[in-house]
């Protein structure tokens, strides 16, 4: 057994643990500040990731070929990386609100980072569901951490309800394509193409899988949860569950799909379209009244989920390059929309809440002005050159399919739904009625940071995008097509 | 480094400058907009007088080129032709003209001056650019600015409604045009993809596009390009969108961005897919000529300024649509003389109508009347404006709009006796009803007062001047305008007479 290749995994694993020791011994006062000790090893780890390999080297496979090291894992390891250091940070300020048990909100928040990153690297459909539950058990503790609040609970008790009808989904369909091809390897199964082509079984199994990741990356019609939980849970749980556990979802539907069932892909071109669009029109209209700005983005959630999708039904190279960009300048996007909630938003997240910011603190302002314009997708930032590539993807395959130009069509009403609402956080941010004078925001130095780095980012993704668009291109090698 | 690629950054560095400048600093923040636009100003005009269309190869000037993102076919592009050296001109001085008419903004200068300058010098840099991204990201720099200027210095209760109109309505047009330019692009084959418009040019002249491929591209990119220019019936966002604006950014909309589709249309649609775009040229002077008679007819009814000089405006786009529609080489040089000079005319009128409401706090012309006693200066010159507006010669208007009237003789004489119409006829009962209204009658208007600062007449002088000066001396922009157009008149005309380059011209 190669332990080597599961060493960022193992580092993670390990800090978790090395945090809930130190926690026993830390003074009550002093335990936010393990949450700067963990940002700081994970930035360490971040650094390592790309001393230790790039996203071109060959792949390694470990674990009797259940786990795999490639371009693809060590893409989306990254972008898990990144967002897990944000969320932690976020964490930290979010100390406050918070009743107790800081420390093990790391380490948890900690153990669901490294079931993002074995998902990241599943080669096989027994790693998928272990590291799908990996994730979810821990969500289900970080969604409902504020014991207080009903709010919280609820969000907790929906999302345990529903993560566990996706769970049970996921093993229905696993167990489906085991029983029909005998290995649960992702190669071996592709392996069986031929033969499996015709299986009814089969093809119900790959189905009920991709349902139960569908949960995780919340697309019709598995998106009800999103909302309430979104809006429930923590600012950082949400952030970690918009910007992870989302991409973890995608990751592990391009394997399944372009790895394990590539045959199977090619039929399901209709199918993906149907869904994109459903996610599109669903989550943009539902989004049009919200007041409440979490709710608002798991609403947005879902329709981006949509945008994404866009790039696996087109069923090709390029479409999965503009999934792997369009998550990277998302996850950006979101933590920084994220850390101006968590700074901002303290009472309730109400829109109101963002009125007169921008003499309050005219750099969440700004910040929070080019999240929500990259999320809309104009340009120059991430969110525009995400959905450039998307609607490049599909509009690739109009020329043969007519179905794909509809798809985009849809996909352009959609964006335009969207930046009405979008827009409305802008002018609440510039125009709204304030209220009573509201003092000026202190923001952290680690908040303003992340804010720095953030901006910086989208800016760079979306005006110099050779680097990033290289690398998505050699990962997603890994995938067939 | 190219003077193009200048023209456009000064104001973005500008704005990108201002933005470290602590707010209380007024005095420096107004200075440093000033002289950004000043210069950016400046070296376009320099431009403009050195360039030499036929001294070069490719027919293209100052051009600049360097590798961005090759991987997804993107460079760095910049480079001029007779087509776009007047509007970039254009854009430059409305610019200026906008910082300078800007003195009256007294709320959060330091954010106003940013958005102000990303605009402007986002839709140089795009009028500039011969790459697609770039032509794209450019342009749509100005959507956001234009929103929260609209919403945070904008007047009139409807601002907000019209702040969002403009935005959702902007946004479907440029993303139709996305789609479009995108569908362009994955035309070539694979390894060879490039946004680079001078090589997709190149390419489909000799590879023209199947027309199955054609049949739905063209009308993405007319419609998405047509939207933004207000092409009828896709106008509603313009007139009250102008109306509410504040008065730098409504010149800056009116005068400049709303270029941009028109270019587009000349520079990508036309020689891309001239097949198509013949088959579409009845469409197109259709919706042209509505939107000179029906919106000259909505001007009429309006009692409002603004509101009659956003609907004028939309009409005035209608002959450049013309211009286009009838796909000769005359018609194209007379659509490319009727969007600059509406360039400086729109930005004119609108700077004017701003100073009227700064001073009456109102632009109901019921209301007005009397005026031109205490507002000699701003009263003469706004009815310049207006005559230039209803077409008298010895403004740039009145060239562009014979030009087009020659160049689409030749597809429809119908047609150009109807445009012809609402040109002299409509827009001249609503200017002159309006110079009745607001300059003419008995009204005493104590306490309102002209501008007597020589600076601050500047602004005036200066577009009015272009307007004169490109009206007295048409050849400036006519003789760069026809070398640049002719090959599209030559690759449109071509499609018709069967190989026999038509240049311009009537054709039956």
């Amino acid at each position: 057994m190669n332990l080597a290749i599961l060493s960022s995994e193992l580092a993670v694993i390990g800090l978790a643990l090395a945090l809930l020791l130190m926690d026993l011994w830390t003074p009550r006062a002093f335990k936010h500040r393990l949450g700067y000790l963990a940002a700081a090893v994970l930035v360490v780890i971040l650094a390592l990731s790309y001393c230790g390999g790039s996203v071109s080297a060959p792949a390694a496979e470990g674990c009797s070929h259940m786990f795999i090291r490639d371009g693809l894992a060590l893409f989306f390891k990254r972008i898990f990386l990144a967002a897990g250091i944000f969320v932690v940070l976020m964490a930290v300020e979010f100390r406050e609100r918070i009743p107790m048990g800081i420390g093990e909100f790391f380490t948890i928040t900690l153990i669901a980072l490294a079931g993002m990153m074995f998902a990241a690297s599943a080669n096989d459909f027994v790693m998928v569901y272990v590291a799908m539950e990996m994730m979810s058990v821990s969500f289900y503790v970080l969604v409902s951490f504020q014991r207080s609040r009903s709010n919280s609970l609820e969000a907790g008790v929906k999302y345990l309800i529903l993560s566990a009808l996706a769970a049970a989904v996921l093993i229905f369909g696993i167990a489906l394509v085991f029983g029909t091809s005998g290995r649960t390897n992702f190669a071996a199964v592709a392996a069986q193409a031929t033969r499996l082509a015709s299986n009814k079984a089969f093809w119900l199994g790959a189905l009920l899988v991709l349902l139960g990741l569908a949960f995780k990356i919340a697309a019709v019609p598995m998106q009800m949860w999103a909302p309430d939980v979104y809006q429930g849970a923590p600012t950082p749980v949400t952030a970690f569950l918009a910007i992870g556990s989302k991409a973890a979802g995608f990751v592990l539907v391009l394997r399944v799909l372009f790895v394990a069932a590539p045959a199977l892909a090619q039929h399901w071109g209709k199918l993906l379209a149907w869904t994109a669009a459903l996610t599109i029109l669903y989550g943009n209209l539902c989004a049009i009244p919200q007041r409440s700005l979490k709710r608002l983005l798991g609403y947005s959630s879902i329709a981006n989920a949509g945008y994404l999708l866009l790039g696996v039904a087109a069923l090709n190279v390029s479409g999965s390059v503009a999934v792997l960009y369009y998550l990277a300048g998302y996850a950006f996007t979101l933590a920084v929309v994220f850390v101006v909630l968590c700074v901002v938003a303290r009472e309730n997240d109400d829109i109101a809440v963002l009125a007169g910011l921008n003499r309050r603190s005219p750099l969440l302002a700004l910040a929070l002005t080019l999240g929500m314009i990259s999320l809309a997708g104009v340009p120059p930032l991430a969110g525009f050159f995400g959905k450039l590539l998307l609607l490049e993807a599909i509009l690739e395959r109009a020329a043969a399919d007519r179905m794909y130009l509809w798809l985009t069509l849809t996909a352009i009403a959609g964006v335009v739904i969207s930046y009405y609402y979008y827009f409305g956080v802008i002018r609440a941010v510039y125009w709204s009625e304030a209220g009573p004078e509201t003092p000026p925001i202190a923001v952290s130095g680690p908040m303003k940071i992340s804010v720095g780095v953030c901006i910086a980012a989208m800016l760079y993704l979306g005006i110099f995008p050779n680097e990033v668009l290289s690398a998505a291109a050699e990962a997603v090698k890994a995938l067939r097509f | 480094m190219s003077p193009l690629t200048l023209i456009f950054l000064v104001p973005l560095l500008a704005a990108l400058l201002l933005a470290l400048i602590p707010r209380n600093f007024r005095f420096a923040i107004r200075g440093l907009a000033l002289l950004a636009a000043l210069v950016s100003m400046l070296i376009a005009v320099t431009a403009f007088c050195k360039f030499d269309g036929r001294a070069s190869v490719s027919g293209f000037r100052f051009e600049e080129r360097h590798f961005w993102a090759p991987s997804a076919g993107i460079s760095y592009h910049v480079g001029a032709d007779g087509l776009n050296v007047g509007l970039i001109l254009m854009g430059a001085v409305v610019l200026f003209a906008a910082v300078c008419v800007s003195w009256r903004i007294n709320k959060r200068e330091k954010e106003y001056y940013i958005l102000l300058l990303m605009m402007g010098g986002g839709i140089l840099g795009a009028l500039a650019s011969l790459d697609l991204f770039f032509f794209f990201i450019l342009h749509e720099l100005a959507l956001v600015p234009a929103f929260i200027l609209i919403g945070v210095w904008g007047t009139g209760k409807d601002k907000t409604y019209a702040a969002y109109q403009i935005t959702l309505y902007l946004s479907l047009g440029a993303l139709l045009v996305l789609a479009g330019l995108l569908a362009v692009y994955l035309q070539m084959p694979a390894p060879s993809r490039t946004f680079d418009i001078v090589e997709l040019t190149q390419w489909f002249k000799a590879h023209p596009m199947p027309s199955r491929v054609e049949h739905w591209i063209f009308p993405l990119l007319l419609f998405g390009f047509g939207i933004l220019v207000s092409l009828y019936p896709f106008y509603t966002w313009a007139p009250l969108g102008y109306a509410s604006a504040p008065t730098g950014a409504a010149m800056i909309h009116a005068g400049v961005l709303k270029k941009f589709g028109l270019y587009g249309l000349l520079r990508i649609a036309l020689p891309l897919m001239p097949f198509e775009a013949q088959r579409w040229a009845y469409i197109l002077t259709a919706l042209g000529l509505a939107n000179v008679v029906v919106c000259g007819a909505v001007a009429m009814r309006q009692r409002d300024l603004n509101l009659l000089l956003g609907n004028s405006s939309v009409a005035h786009v209608g002959f450049a649509f013309l211009g286009i529609a009838s796909m000769s080489l005359i018609g194209f040089t007379g659509a490319v003389v009727v969007m600059i000079a509406h360039g400086f005319l729109a930005a004119l009128t609108f700077a004017l109508s701003g100073y009227l409401r700064d001073e009456l706090k109102t632009l109901d012309m019921d209301q007005m009347g009397g005026l031109l006693r205490r507002l000699p200066f701003i009263g003469t010159v706004m009815i310049m404006a207006m005559m230039a507006g209803c077409g008298l010669p010895g403004f740039a208007g009145f060239f562009g709009e014979t030009l087009v009237f020659f160049g689409s003789w030749g597809r429809s004489d119908v047609v150009t006796m109807l445009a012809i119409w609402g040109a002299l006829i409509i827009a001249g009962v609503y200017m002159l009803r309006a110079i009745r209204s607001i300059w003419h009658g008995e009204k005493e208007w104590p306490g309102v007062a002209d501008v007597t600062n020589p600076w601050r007449k500047l602004p005036y002088g200066l577009l009015l001047a272009a307007l004169l000066i490109f009206g007295c001396f048409p050849r400036l922009l006519t003789d760069n305008i026809k070398t640049s157009v002719a090959p599209v008149a030559r690759l449109v005309g071509e499609e018709v007479a069967g190989g026999a380059p038509v240049a311009g011209g009537p054709r039956r």
